[in-house]
């Protein structure tokens, strides 16, 4: 029965296809050695391409295979294109900084790959169990990557603590996931939310703590307050087009897990999470916004930039609402676009002496590059949340949301959070136009240019693309939240 | 008190009796071995519930891989333990305080458990389904292994691979200067250029 078979391997048809193409990417790296890396780098970047085709052409309804455990919707559609996009610029970026910094492995590309087939899994978890191992095919594959410089012992650290801090934050994640199988008998998605929205007396304690504890598992992994301390360590540490990926495709694989996790099982007693959200939410927008004036890194200051940003797209989930769904969906969209830019600024930040990774370092840069300096600054008005960047409309849709579910407070101080936060984006716009500079980069890698171009004119025109965007978050949304 | 509760509590005791002595023994490798009789007493927990397939799971991954594993790198590597373990008692409000909540969790959890009516027959009830052919638990663990759970089984596999490939990208070093076995240069030794004859004449070396 063929067809059979293959009806139900369709709706999963993009994480096959990744999945054995890596197998065949790492059996060309293993037979050409690492002379190959460029291309199977590229040959990554071909693969990843076409299951982002896959996926653009998948029909948009609601498919459920592998009994029960595999989800594709239009919210998942819409995650995944933004998870390729991150991968499939990560992977370029990162060939440059490997030939000069002695990484250059077949590996870096092929462990990418995996994690990005970890992340595509993630996004269309629909049961306990494939959730977990989807989340760690990916955490696994980013603990490698975390290391991978590892004749440096800062990178070796990072991977280590990061390593160490999940394998518990997994721990607790089965805690809760096996608390909450024993309370709702299920672990599938959909069979909870069925056992719940029949009930009538609420959640009872253990369920609760089991929500709890699946909260702290997947906060972590999003690099929400409390769960956040790995996050400048491992950013810091990293190699730099690492921490490129990891802020980008990561973040958005797992904030769409935590969507689908609470909203799906247990949008019918959303009152029990709703509050442990706020108060992520809340913890998040400030400190991200107050611990990384002090900085003086700027890959510590984009791991505090992004847990405030993951603050403030948690309030949308706090909403609970289809609204705040299409908020967080906008809001990752952005998020992607702004940092995929940010980052490449970053990987050209090299002066005489290899890379420059402190904020001083830009000083002046408006003189010696102009244009970048121009871009960069873009980025920082977005990251800002300055109208009309983009980061303005995705902060706009999330409190817009979190209004709409009468969450006041949590927007009063969000918005308060976000006047904060902009202080130290604009510093970096202050060092780079009215400071004399220091040093002069050298010329930036090819490629790069394209990047930032085509990252700038998506932030800058923002408003252009909105309102389709809008409306494809719309629809992602709804396939959510029916109804 | 009849003989399956008295084994049971026999098989519980002796586990939490050593599990408490892998913290407390002094010689890390006696702790190690503690650990091995706390994996078999749970094993005979696992056979108690007619779980015999995890069970002997047990035994063959944690005691005949897992431990050992532990004993080699206890052995091998030259850890003081003891100058480890200095300190160790004033992190023990921390912990006793966070021991205290998880307890308290557990108990609140346990406190609102109910049992579902007829799930105590289904678990001492054989695996196999009413009306069927009695099966194994192996052999039902097989069935449903790869029908159902076939997708998080071949994601399983492929979190194997990449802690494999992470293994050998953040360890394998090519060192220079060693002297490799060249299967195709042994095989290609002939007669000629193995054996030189010399003539050695009485009374002289070569």
């Amino acid at each position: 029965m063929p067809s059979v078979l293959l009806d139900q391997i369709a709706p999963a048809a993009p994480e096959v296809l990744l999945a054995v193409g890596s197998l065949v990417l790492l059996m060309i790296g293993a037979f050409r050695g690492n002379g190959a890396t460029r291309l199977v780098a590229w040959l990554a970047v071909a693969l990843l391409s076409l299951a982002l085709y896959v996926v653009v052409d998948m029909p948009g309804e609601t498919r459920v295979t592998f009994s029960g455990m595999f989800v594709t919707d239009r919210f998942g559609i819409f995650m995944k294109v933004l998870v390729l996009i991150g991968a499939i610029f990560a992977i370029p970026l990162s060939l440059d900084f490997a030939r000069r910094e002695g990484m250059e492995r077949f590996e870096l590309p092929v462990v990418m790959t995996l994690a990005t087939v970890g992340m595509l899994m993630m996004i269309s978890a629909n049961d306990l169990i494939s959730l977990y191992v989807g989340l760690e095919l990916q955490s696994l594959s980013l603990y490698v990557l975390a290391s991978f410089k590892r004749d440096s012992e800062r990178a070796t650290e990072a991977g280590l603590k990061y390593f160490v801090l999940g394998a518990l934050s997994s721990g607790m994640l089965l805690y809760g996931a096996s608390l909450i199988y024993g309370f709702t008998g299920s672990t599938a998605f959909p069979a909870i939310g069925a056992m719940l929205a029949q009930g009538t007396g609420g959640a009872s304690i253990g369920l609760v703590i089991g929500i709890v504890f699946l909260v702290a598992g997947l906060a972590f992994k999003v690099s929400a307050v409390p769960f956040h301390m790995w996050t400048p360590d491992v950013y810091e540490g990293a190699p730099t087009p690492v921490t490129a990926f990891f802020a980008v495709a990561p973040k958005v694989a797992a904030m769409a897990l935590f969507v689908r996790a609470l909203v799906t099982p247990f949008g019918a007693i959303a009152g029990e999470w709703q509050q442990i959200i706020i108060f992520v939410a809340i913890a998040s927008m400030v400190l991200g916004s107050v611990a990384a004036i002090l900085q003086t890194n700027i890959k510590r200051l984009m791991a505090y930039s992004s847990i405030g940003h993951v603050g403030f797209a948690l309030v949308g989930l706090a909403a609970a609402n289809v609204q705040g769904v299409q908020g967080i969906l906008i809001y990752m969209a952005t998020y992607v676009a702004v940092n995929i830019g940010t980052f490449a600024v970053i990987l050209s930040m090299r002066g005489p002496d290899g890379m420059m990774e402190r904020i001083e370092d830009l000083a002046g840069l408006s003189r010696t590059r102009p244009l970048v300096a121009f871009v960069l600054a873009i980025f920082m008005f977005s990251l800002a949340g300055i109208p009309p960047m983009a980061g303005f409309f995705a902060k706009f849709y999330v409190f817009a949301a979190a209004i709409d579910a009468h969450l006041y407070a949590l927007s009063v101080i969000g918005v308060l959070a976000s006047v904060v936060g902009a202080y130290y984006y604009l510093r970096i716009v202050k060092i780079m136009y009215f400071d004399e500079p220091v040093v002069a980069f050298e010329p930036a890698p090819k490629g790069f240019a394209a990047v930032l171009a085509v990252s700038g004119v998506l932030t800058l025109g923002f408003v252009f693309v909105a309102s389709p965007l809008v409306a494809l978050a719309a629809t992602a949304a709804k396939s959510l939240i029916p109804g | 008190m009849d003989l399956i509760a008295f084994i049971f509590y026999i098989f519980a005791a002796i586990t939490v009796a050593s599990g408490v002595m892998v913290i407390a023994a002094r010689n890390p490798v006696h702790s190690v071995f503690f650990l091995i009789l706390a994996f078999f007493n749970s094993a005979g927990l696992f056979v108690l519930l007619g779980a015999e397939f995890v069970a002997m799971i047990l035994v063959i991954v944690y005691v005949g891989a897992v431990a050992v594993l532990f004993l080699f790198v206890v052995m091998m590597l030259d850890i003081n333990f003891t100058e480890l373990r200095q300190g160790f008692l004033q992190y023990l409000p921390v912990g006793a305080l966070i021991g205290l909540v998880l307890f308290t969790e557990l108990v609140l959890v346990v406190g609102s458990w109910t049992i579902l009516p007829g799930a105590s027959t289904a678990i001492t009830a054989p695996a196999s389904a009413a009306g069927t052919v009695a099966i194994s638990n192996t052999h039902a663990l097989g069935q449903l292994i790869y029908t159902h759970y076939a997708y998080p089984f071949q994601v399983a596999g492929l979190i194997l691979l990449v802690a494999m490939i992470g293994a050998i990208v953040l360890t394998l070093r090519q060192r220079t200067g060693v002297r490799r076995q060249s299967i195709a240069a042994q095989i290609a030794r002939t007669r000629a250029t193995a054996i030189e004859v010399r003539q050695v004449k009485p009374g002289q070396g070569i």
